[in-house]
């Protein structure tokens, strides 16, 4: 399989996980409740200001906060990544994928989520998104690519999405 | 003194680098979002920047998580960008304006802003994107630019109010500097957008053309916002919105509006392209 297929199919490996994309996808064309309603800066709810100040990392649907305790779980694997603006450190990567995962020390949660190519789970895992970019982009992948990987929504789908978001 | 000559948001998406080193402006997808620039480049023409302070957050090209300022600044004669590892062409080095630099900075400092001192920084698609907008589209970029980098990576970010206040002193700064440089501010990013997550996708065209309208003409009203508010409301990488914010800021208190467009989308993201003058 060319490393390409391998990433885009990563995410829909289980029946567990295509079940939970299948979810997400369909409440996503129901446009509720992910999309949520904006507010004006004068009526802000100070439930929600609230919630701000706690910085609870489950306080936003489908997103992690990158906070403290999520830099220092993924320091490894995102210390990885960030090699990988170096061509040539991306060659040693795609050469000896193991070794190179040793030499940075990555946990075995990581390396795991590396294997599997899986945007969830290398988040989960401490990666940051902006890191996670440069070893996505090893395999010719671009972030409607990622984007379509994590909601579990073919990329197609997931450009019509986007293309929609502005149609209203 | 230095004069500020005005101020513009513009987007800095790398798939806009990619689109303008293939060509690809007159393309059905790219059109709508070209179209924005002409207006722009017609006002740049018409005060004539020498300097450009361009308002950007790094994404993981010069700074990593062993180090990571909250608010950087460059004081170098030249800043290369370089390979992110995604594809995009790098682009040649940016001229710079150390004296006007190191005067920026001294006054900051003094003003309580601890700005972290950059003379070699590298600069990623963040800072190039906007540049090749503005100017690198057309020919040689005729400005010397000074980069103001703000951490929009690793929790906590630095709030809203704290950014705007950040832009105000920068005017200051360029005011009162001895330069006779005409500086335009640049902030860059936005508008609503998120990468990462469940959520990926995520775009909020309501919020996101509030936040146009408040940011000419009520700035203040969007510092009461947290970061989590601004995630919440127009996703993980909507956080950008401070870089506006503290473009706005180094303005004056009133401002005109010469020029807009808001498009969605542009890859995952909505683009809001603002031109902004000091009103007397």
């Amino acid at each position: 399989m060319a490393p390409q297929a391998k990433f885009m199919t990563a995410g829909l490996g289980t029946g567990i996980a295509l079940g939970l994309c299948l979810l997400l996808a369909k409440k996503r064309s129901n446009n509720v409740p992910l999309r949520l309603r904006s507010q004006a800066p004068d009526v802000l709810h100070g439930a929600q200001l609230m919630a701000a100040k706690t910085n609870d990392t489950t306080a936003i649907p489908g997103t992690t906060i990158f906070d403290g305790r999520m830099a220092q779980k993924g320091y490894a694997l995102n210390k990885m990544c960030y090699s990988f603006n170096e061509a040539a450190c991306r060659e040693a990567f795609l050469e000896d994928e193991q070794a190179y995962c040793d030499k940075f020390g990555l946990t075995a949660e990581q390396k795991a989520a590396i294997k599997s190519r899986n945007v969830l789970e290398l988040i989960a895992a401490g990666g940051n998104i902006y890191y996670l970019a440069k070893f996505a982009g090893i395999f010719g992948l671009d972030v409607q690519d990622v984007g379509a990987q994590q909601t579990g929504m073919s990329v197609d789908d997931f450009k019509a999405m986007l293309v929609a978001a502005g149609e209203d | 003194m230095a004069s500020i000559v005005g101020g513009i948001t513009t987007s800095h998406i790398p798939a806009i680098g990619n689109a303008i080193s293939n060509n690809l402006e007159h393309e059905p997808y790219w059109k709508p979002f070209f179209d924005g620039y002409p207006p722009v480049h017609e006002w740049l023409d018409e005060v004539r920047p020498d300097v450009a302070v361009v308002i950007y957050n790094d994404h993981g090209l010069n700074f990593f998580l062993d180090k990571i300022p909250t608010f950087a600044i460059g004081a170098a004669a030249q800043y290369e960008n370089a390979d992110e590892g995604w594809g995009l062409k790098s682009l040649p080095p940016f001229a710079g304006d150390p004296d006007l630099s190191w005067e920026i900075i001294e006054s900051l400092v003094a003003d309580e802003f601890d700005m972290t001192i950059c003379q070699d920084m590298k600069v990623d698609h963040g800072f190039a994107v906007p540049m090749s907008l503005l100017w690198g589209q057309r020919g040689d970029i005729p400005v010397r630019a000074i980069p103001v980098e703000i951490n929009t990576v690793q929790y906590p970010l630095p709030s809203p109010a704290r950014c705007y206040k950040l832009g105000q002193a920068i005017g200051k700064a360029i005011r009162n500097s001895s330069s006779d440089a005409r500086v335009v501010i640049v902030g860059t990013g936005g508008l609503s957008h998120q990468l990462d997550g469940e959520r990926a996708g995520f775009i909020n065209k309501e919020f996101d053309l509030m936040c146009m309208d408040k940011i000419v003409n009520d700035p203040e009203a969007l510092t009461e916002y947290s970061i989590l508010d601004i995630v919440r409301n127009a996703g993980a990488q909507g956080a950008e919105l401070v870089l506006w914010l503290t473009m706005r800021g180094a303005l004056s208190e009133k401002v005109r509006k010469v020029h807009s467009n808001y498009h969605i989308p542009i890859s995952n993201t909505a683009s809001g392209l603002l031109v902004l003058e000091n009103a007397a």
